[in-house]
């Protein structure tokens, strides 16, 4: 607590990479090129032009970073978007086709932005939605989802499984399970906005008919997104009006972003393999050496760290006995950042669905953790953490005992 | 110090907590969120822990520079404000929630967890002084909340700041509108925060159910009818709805209410004269008291205070008044006062 007011601004340790990462300075520049200069994408003079060939141009990069064609890169304003536009774009579009087809099959760690629209769906649609359940580490098994689609495969619209999660950093099994959805005939969509940039991403190969990515987790600017679409989907719009993007989602291109986005997804592409290794060593230092601090914090998702299921940036930690604001608020003090990996519009901090998902009992789940690394990362920033996280942890857990005891008499 | 700040987003706590950092605090922001499922917006001068709190007390501390967070509490104010004021009324008690909230939720859960994280206090934008550690009113006489902090020890005083003390409601929302917090001009609450519709009556009803019952008179008889005496409190008029007069013409006040048999008995206001009381669970922000004391006795928030003799037999409480007070329910809180210090509080039981 020695210095919480300058701690937030300048020097701090920035480990919240997976809520936003700094803008690379190629994208910046690539997009600050392009603000002052007028044109409207869909406007058929020369200005128009001009910008509608930056828009194609980026189009055809993006497309060729996650190898698919240009015509199947659809903008938006970032993942919540595409999320709700593949969820509820394919619901509506697939139930219109034929009626029956009122069942989604989403995996119960999806991030509410896929979640949230199932839900909405259910409430207002008549979609019955199915959580596909996750083992320890959060995995959905393809047993699970061949059983589900094994009880009347005709009556699924879609199945929405993320590609890797934001909070415990567990990558599914997502050609395995796309494979699986096809045999059955249904449609599958995947929310890759984690994976893009620290796996290698292949749409192509993948098999998938959709998949989300947003510019601002690659180094990209806010408020950019797409949804990845194969061209022989249709798709019922959220948003209507001027007919972009292939009568799926109207408005206006924006395009000095967009160019930002496709810059920022060039480079990450490029970068990932060793980007990847960089970010896996800074990551298993700090978790080897937080387990020698805290001998009894538990490692949220797949264990073995190395192997091909888990995002080399992220680290997921539990503390029994603390709450994860205190904590948060502890080392937000010392200016290290990172998240509770929840919150909702409040502010207030749930315990997660994804780890009461996976079986994490939910005292132990409110005192967690999410480090996630990019970029900019340095071993310095896994010094601090481990300098500051012992005396945390042990603050923290005398806060939390007025939980357990349910408060003193006085 | 380190101090935390509990900021409602309200005017009075966004200065309070500007002022701790003038004083040189190493000061933290943090609205309780008190509510489980909080409406988007509020609506006038009802309620609290709206988003649209939460966002006007997040963007207050953006401006005077501090960091800020939201803590959940709501579980533990459900559990011991809100279902304690159910119970209360359900007892055919008249409980004051804000006391409560003060005892158990800012002056405890939040005080016991600040301190625990390593801050010194906890700065709040009540109208109340700090002097030796003594409770004291404050300037602002109309504004004086030392009633509702009446119930705090002499821990949870060592562990409170009270900015605003000194100073005036009107100079308080000059200084936000100099400071440049938009709340300047924000309605003050009133009302009970966790009614937002001000329908208390039908909050209850909504918890303890219908319990119809007789209204009596004095001598017994049955006048009327109700649908729950927890719609009622001592000293009521309206709403009474009795259909014949009053033999005398006089108008007709609730005097009593017994739980069990859901009878409400009403009568003239001369028999709602108390001339003393008895009160348990007392708590002292000083010095516990031994023998008799002159002293002054408020039971209610912005009652007088009227000269009385105390004493205190390490259980029960008893106040003899020095003139009648009318209109005193149980489950209310009598505030004692040394001149403008507090010394304690108790939570009545009987009257004479």
């Amino acid at each position: 607590m020695t210095d919480s007011r300058s701690g937030t601004a300048g020097r701090s340790v920035y480990l919240d990479h997976a809520a936003t990462t700094p803008m690379l300075p190629e994208a910046a520049q690539a997009m600050c090129a392009r603000l002052e200069i007028v044109g409207n994408p869909s406007s058929l003079h020369g200005s128009g032009r001009a910008a509608r060939r930056v828009v194609e141009e980026a189009r055809e990069s993006l497309a060729q970073s996650l190898n698919a064609r240009p015509s199947e890169i659809v903008f938006t304003g970032g993942g919540t978007e595409s999320d709700n536009l593949a969820v509820k774009g394919l619901y509506w579009a697939r139930r219109t086709e034929d009626p029956r087809r009122r069942r989604i099959l989403a995996s119960a760690v999806e991030h509410h932005a896929v979640m949230d629209s199932a839900l909405w769906l259910a409430e207002h649609e008549e979609a019955q939605v199915e959580w596909l359940p996750v083992d320890p580490a959060g995995r959905v098994l393809p047993e699970t989802l061949e059983a589900a689609l094994a009880d009347d495969a005709g009556s699924v619209a879609l199945v929405t499984v993320m590609w890797a999660n934001n909070e415990v950093g567990t990558v599914q099994p997502i050609t395995e399970l796309v494979e699986i959805a096809h045999r059955h005939g249904v449609p599958f969509h995947s929310d890759a906005v984690q994976a893009f940039g620290q796996l290698p991403l292949d749409f192509a190969r993948s098999g998938l008919d959709a998949m989300t990515v947003t510019g601002d987790k690659i180094g990209g600017p806010m408020g950019i997104g797409a949804l990845v679409l194969s061209r022989t989907l249709t798709l019922t719009p959220v948003l209507h009006g001027g007919g972009q993007e292939r009568d799926v989602r109207s408005g206006s291109l924006d395009a000095p972003a967009i160019v930002g986005f496709a810059t920022a997804a060039e480079l990450a592409v490029k970068r990932q393999p060793e980007r990847a290794e960089e970010l896996a060593r800074l990551r298993d230092d700090l978790v080897a050496r937080v387990r020698d601090v805290v001998p009894d914090v538990v490692l949220g998702g797949d264990s073995d760290l190395r192997g091909s299921h888990r995002l080399p940036g992220n680290a997921h930690f539990s503390f029994s006995g603390c709450e994860g604001d205190a904590l948060l608020l502890l080392l937000d003090a010392r200016g290290i950042e990172c998240s509770t990996g929840s919150a909702c519009s409040a502010g207030v901090p749930q315990p997660s669905h994804v780890l009461l998902a996976m079986g994490v009992p939910e005292d132990l789940a409110r005192g967690s953790l999410r480090f996630s690394f990019g970029h900019t990362s340095t071993a310095a920033d896994v010094d601090a953490v481990v300098e500051a996280i012992g005396p945390v942890v042990d603050r923290a857990r005398r806060a939390g005992q007025n939980r357990v005891r349910g408060g003193p008499e006085r | 110090m380190r101090v935390l700040a509990a900021m409602s987003g309200g005017v009075d706590s966004a200065v309070a907590a500007a002022r701790a950092v003038d004083a040189g605090h190493d000061v933290t922001g943090v609205h309780l969120a008190l509510s489980s499922n909080p409406q988007s917006f509020r609506s006038g001068a009802r309620g609290c822990c709206t988003l649209e709190d939460a966002r006007d007390a997040r963007r207050a501390a953006d401006v005077i520079g501090i960091p800020f967070y939201v803590w959940d509490m709501a579980e533990r104010f459900r559990a011991d404000v809100i279902d304690d004021f159910v119970a209360e009324y359900a007892a055919g008690r008249t409980p004051n929630p804000c006391l409560r909230c003060n005892e158990k939720i800012k002056f405890a859960a939040v005080l016991d967890k600040a301190r625990a994280l390593g801050f010194d206090a906890v700065c709040t934008g009540h109208y109340a002084r700090i002097a030796d550690g003594r409770l004291r009113r404050a300037a602002d006489p109309d504004k004086d909340q030392s009633y509702v902090l009446g119930v705090l020890t002499v821990d949870q005083l060592a562990g409170a700041m009270f900015p605003l003390g000194p100073t005036h409601k009107a100079e308080v929302r000059v200084e936000a509108d100099r400071r440049g917090l938009a709340v300047a001009d924000k309605p003050d609450s009133h009302d009970i925060c966790f009614i937002a519709d001000g329908d208390t009556g039908g909050f209850l009803r909504d918890r303890i159910g219908v319990a119809p019952g007789p209204i009596v008179d004095t001598d017994g008889a049955t006048i009327g009818e109700h649908d729950g005496a927890f719609a009622f409190t001592v000293g009521q008029r309206k709403g009474l709805r009795i259909g014949r007069p009053a033999a005398d013409g006089k108008p007709r006040y609730v005097l009593d209410i017994s739980p069990v048999s859901g009878t409400v008995t009403v009568g003239a206001a001369e028999l709602l004269d108390v001339v003393g009381l008895t009160g348990e669970k007392a708590r002292w922000c000083g010095p516990v008291p031994r023998g008799p004391v002159e002293c002054a006795a408020q039971i209610r928030a912005h009652g007088d205070a009227v000269d009385c003799v105390a004493s205190y037999d390490g259980q029960r409480l008893h106040v003899e008044l020095r003139r009648p007070i009318r209109g005193v329910a149980t489950g209310q809180a009598v505030v004692l006062y040394d001149g403008d210090t507090v010394l304690g509080s108790a939570t009545i039981t009987s009257t004479v």
